[in-house]
């Protein structure tokens, strides 16, 4: 099975092929042969994941590799292929699940779309770059497919690109994830001129890491860094860009412009995780130096944006934009957590979070998909209308407030432990208090915003007149419940060893054990426990006082904005983010684009070309008379003497046998003539 | 005698070729022609080789004028004087075979020929004539030819019939 | 006794008037006829040197046999082809019969 792991992404991809070249206009068989492509990755995927599984002893420490020659670089062949190590098969395990669940439900909620063939023709393209990223052994693969997801995110934010807000979305997306993209290729580029190597077993084995950590680098007043240190902040710059952290975390509140299943897909399970697969993956670069600042940075990046985002969550009335601002709080969970060395607990909160995450953009699609609209503060009642959403729903949101026992409970209790035990290691002035501190903060904001939003959207009375929800169709609500079912289980694969009961019934956290052995288990800590626990509920708790105790009238306002004041309206505003970058970076963007144009259209480069033009247009008239009188007189002046010649020879060619015999024998004549004569 | 019998047939036989080339009306100059064709046959007489003489007057005379005639009379306006008989180079070509006669005149007058035959042919030389035709030095030539006539047999009546 | 120089000029002089006929004819007929008039003159230039050079071998009686097989087949295939072109063009002048000419 291993063997065909190469053939994962090459599914999808055919299935993009089919559809934009043959079956674009039969919707039904598009749909199928997206999904039928997407259920034989998954078959092959969890394959896969059950061989990596049952063989962990007998693959060692050793990732299977399949590669074979691509690129010659001077010397070498720079190999392609794929390599499934513990990491790669545990998002094995989820990705193709994940997109099979929300292709199903895209039958759904596209339903009657006059792009529909299209839609899966991108997301099968998606889901070639998600899961080839996934398998891929070398950095530049895994960039090319990181690339791939970037132009399907682009497309499917911009699907519905009659709407400009979606366009413009669409953008922005692409712009600010090029940001960091460009960090990533030049750390890629550097790696590559430092070690001559981009497979991952190569570059990650011990000597050239060793090699890396003890080089330093000159960066002139910003003093020295060894190289390890300076590619591993590179690199992270990409994950910044595609996992939405701050300061690159704008894209992905817009990027809701797209389709739901689009969100759920790329903005919430997927595509936004890749960042932290890359830090993950490239985990062994990031530790290199025990002392550099690249932990620190991630941490610090981590922990802030899983507190920022959070508040911002608060004050947002759009139900996708709250989980926007969640997903990207969330994976600052996971960023802080490889931050502070938690590898395990980052890649098991990865995979609980893709399956609750794209549970509740899911079922937030099916909420609009129902009610038709988008705004929490016109929905309300809406438990009796959708009871399967709102189950589905509700074991999203307890497992996204670390409810127990649900999956995110267990996976965010084992960043909030690790960060908790680094703390009492280190002492009370280092990175991993402030990540506990602000994890545990954000962990409170998080019960609270999910809180809210459920009780605006299913308690309560519809706040719209009119209004005439309805449950969603099979295709949409059945995924959910596979989905519901997976985030409120999941979390079992990962219960702490010492936990009692359940820790030695579950098999002594088999996740850890397959994951990350080489790294210590976080012994059990039941005070960080109790304060998560202690944090969701209460967070739900607050909730309810606010929102759920007096449900909201219509035209009611919300009670947050007397609560905080004029806090409200800065978190409203998203900190005044957008409004900051439209006033730096894009006027100084466009303030150069200016000058540039100027330069080029105005004073510069346009004359300098029309002059070259000018000139150009002269000396051509110049060579084009000479050559009309010179050259053409020669080759006109051959012609004719040809022509006059072949005229005069032709008059010998008649074309009549009799002249020719007549010549014939007239050479005969002269023959025998002059034989005579000698 | 023989020599004045030789000339006398050599001067008929040329002048009525003379008049095969150069006669407009196509169908007196057949007629010519078979005066030719005669006068060559009694030139073969005269080299001891009467059964020559024999089949050139049955073949020539006999199959392939006929021939000719017939195919003259299937050809309409032929023999109306009006039509030009011979193509713009006449002269010349009248010049240049003039010269290449005069050229073999003088070739084969020089040349050193025997003066008499350097033997006789035996009496039944016919006889031997056909044995040799089937014996295996001339078979192949033989079948060959007889190969030749039943393709041009064949090709005639392909190529003439009517369509 | 005729010496051999003279049947071999009189049989060149039948050649080269044939060769005038094939030359300077426009009729196709009137070709042909040419062209029998030098396989003639071929014919005695055979029989007298056979007559005169190997009267024991039956070479130079065979080969004009085959040079008359030959005329014979000549002739009936040219005129076959005579008429063929005159059904079709209407016509036996050889200037005339060029579909083939470019």
């Amino acid at each position: 099975m291993l063997n065909l792991t190469w053939l994962i992404p090459v599914f999808p991809f055919l299935a993009f092929v089919l559809i934009v070249l043959f079956t674009n206009p039969n919707k039904k068989l598009s749909s199928g042969i997206a999904i039928g492509s997407v259920a034989v990755s998954w078959v092959l995927s969890w394959g896969v994941f059950l061989q990596s599984i049952a063989g962990r002893i007998g693959m060692g420490e050793e990732a299977f590799r399949l590669h074979v020659p691509w690129l010659p670089t001077g010397t070498e062949w720079f190999p392609m292929g794929v390599n499934v190590d513990p990491l790669s098969a545990i998002m094995l395990f989820m990705v193709p699940f994940v997109c099979l669940m929300i292709f199903i439900y895209s039958v759904g909620y596209m339903h009657g779309d006059p792009r529909y063939s299209r839609f899966f023709a991108y997301i099968s393209l998606f889901a070639c770059g998600m899961l080839g990223l996934v398998v891929a052994d070398n950095l530049l693969m895994l960039f090319i497919f990181w690339e791939i997801m970037g132009l399907c995110s682009y497309l499917l934010i911009g699907f519905w690109f009659e709407k400009p807000s979606a366009m413009k979305a669409g953008l922005k997306a692409f712009l600010t994830t090029r940001v960091g993209d460009a960090f990533m290729l030049a750390g890629m580029l550097l790696l590559y001129s430092q070690t001559g190597e981009l497979t991952f077993a190569h570059i990650f084995a011990p000597e050239t890491l060793e090699k890396l950590a003890h080089s330093q680098v000159n960066l002139g007043f910003l003093g020295s860094l060894p190289w390890a240190s300076l590619l591993a902040m590179l690199i992270f710059g990409g994950a910044v860009g595609k996992s939405a952290q701050f300061p690159l975390h704008v894209w992905l509140p817009d990027a809701m412009e797209g389709p739901t299943p689009v969100s759920a897909l790329i903005h919430a399970a997927t595509m936004v995780s890749a960042g932290v697969y890359l830090v993950a993956r490239c985990f062994p670069l990031f530790t290199a130096v025990e002392a550099g600042p690249q932990l620190g940075l991630v941490a610090f990046i981590g922990a802030f944006t899983a507190l920022f985002a959070s508040t911002i969550a608060l004050a947002q009335d759009d139900i996708k934009r709250v989980l926007a601002y969640s997903t990207i709080s969330q994976l600052g969970y996971m960023i802080a957590a490889l931050g502070i060395g938690a590898y395990v607990a980052a890649v098991f909160h990865l995979i609980t979070h893709a399956f609750f995450k794209a549970l509740l953009f899911l079922g937030s699609g099916s909420v609009i998909h129902g009610s038709g609209t988008q705004d929490m503060m016109e929905m309300g009642g809406l438990r009796k209308h959708m009871p399967i959403t709102f189950a589905t729903f509700m074991v999203g949101t307890f497992a996204l407030a670390g409810v127990p026992p649900f999956a995110g409970f267990w996976s965010k209790d084992e960043i909030l432990a690790d960060a908790f035990h680094k703390f009492t290691e280190h002492g009370i002035a280092s990175w991993p208090f402030f990540v506990w501190l602000f994890l545990t903060l954000a962990a409170f904001l998080t019960a609270f915003y999910m809180g809210r939003q459920i009780f605006l959207t299913f308690y309560g009375e519809s706040r719209r007149p009119h209004a005439h929800a309805h449950e969603s169709p099979k295709s949409m609500t059945y995924p959910l419940i596979v989905l519901a079912v997976f985030a409120a289980l999941l979390g079992f694969a990962g219960v702490p060893e010492e936990f009692p009961v359940l820790g030695h019934l579950l098999g002594g956290n088999p996740f850890h054990h397959f994951v990350g052995h080489e790294f210590p288990a976080t012994p059990l800590n039941g005070l960080v426990m109790l304060i998560s626990v202690v944090m969701a509920l209460g967070g739900l708790f607050v909730a309810w006082l606010v929102y759920g105790r007096s449900p909201l009238k219509e035209g009611q306002p919300d009670p947050l904005i007397q609560a905080l004041g004029p806090v409200h309206t800065v978190l409203r505003r998203k900190y005044y983010f957008d409004e900051l970058y439209q006033a730096t970076f894009i006027r100084l963007a466009l303030w150069l684009s200016e000058i540039c144009f100027a330069f080029d259209n105005k004073w510069v480069v346009d004359p300098l070309v029309n002059l070259a033009g000018r000139a150009g247009v002269a000396l051509s008239d110049l060579g084009g008379w000479i050559d009309r009188t010179f050259v053409d007189g020669a080759v006109n002046g051959v012609a004719a003497v040809i022509g006059w010649m072949g005229g005069a020879l032709r008059q010998t060619q008649t074309g009549r046998v009799q002249n020719y015999l007549l010549v014939a024998v007239l050479a005969v004549f002269v023959l025998l003539l002059i034989s005579v004569v000698i | 005698m023989a020599q004045a019998i030789f000339i006398i047939l050599s001067l008929i036989t040329l002048g009525c070729a003379l008049v095969v080339v150069t006669n407009r009306n196509l169908f007196h100059s057949a007629l010519y022609l078979a005066f030719v064709f005669v006068g060559v046959a009694g030139l073969y007489f005269m080299l001891q080789a009467e059964f020559f003489a024999g089949i050139q007057v049955l073949i020539y005379v006999g199959a392939i004028l006929t021939l000719i005639i017939f195919a003259i009379m299937l050809s309409r306006d032929l023999m109306n004087p009006n039509v030009r008989g011979f193509n713009r180079q006449w002269w010349a070509a009248a010049i240049v075979a003039g010269l290449l006669f005069v050229v073999l005149a003088v070739v084969l007058w020089r040349a050193p020929w025997p003066a008499a035959p350097v033997g006789e042919p035996s009496a039944d030389f016919i006889a031997e004539l056909g044995q040799a035709l089937v014996s295996p030095a001339y078979v192949l030539p033989f079948e060959v030819v007889s190969i030749l006539l039943l393709a041009a047999l064949v090709g005639s009546i392909l190529i003439a019939r009517e369509r | 006794m005729v010496p051999l120089s003279w049947y071999l000029i009189v049989a060149a002089a039948l050649f080269c008037i044939g060769l005038y006929g094939i030359l300077a004819r426009r009729n196709a007929i009137g070709i042909l006829m040419a062209v029998e008039l030098m396989l003639n003159a071929v014919n005695i230039n055979l029989l007298a040197f056979w007559r005169y050079l190997t009267p024991a071998h039956m070479s130079g009686q065979v080969f004009a046999l085959v040079v008359l097989a030959v005329a014979a087949a000549e002739a009936a295939v040219g005129l076959a082809l005579i008429v063929a072109i005159y059904r079709t063009r209407d016509t036996v002048n050889v200037e005339e019969v060029d579909l083939m000419k470019l």
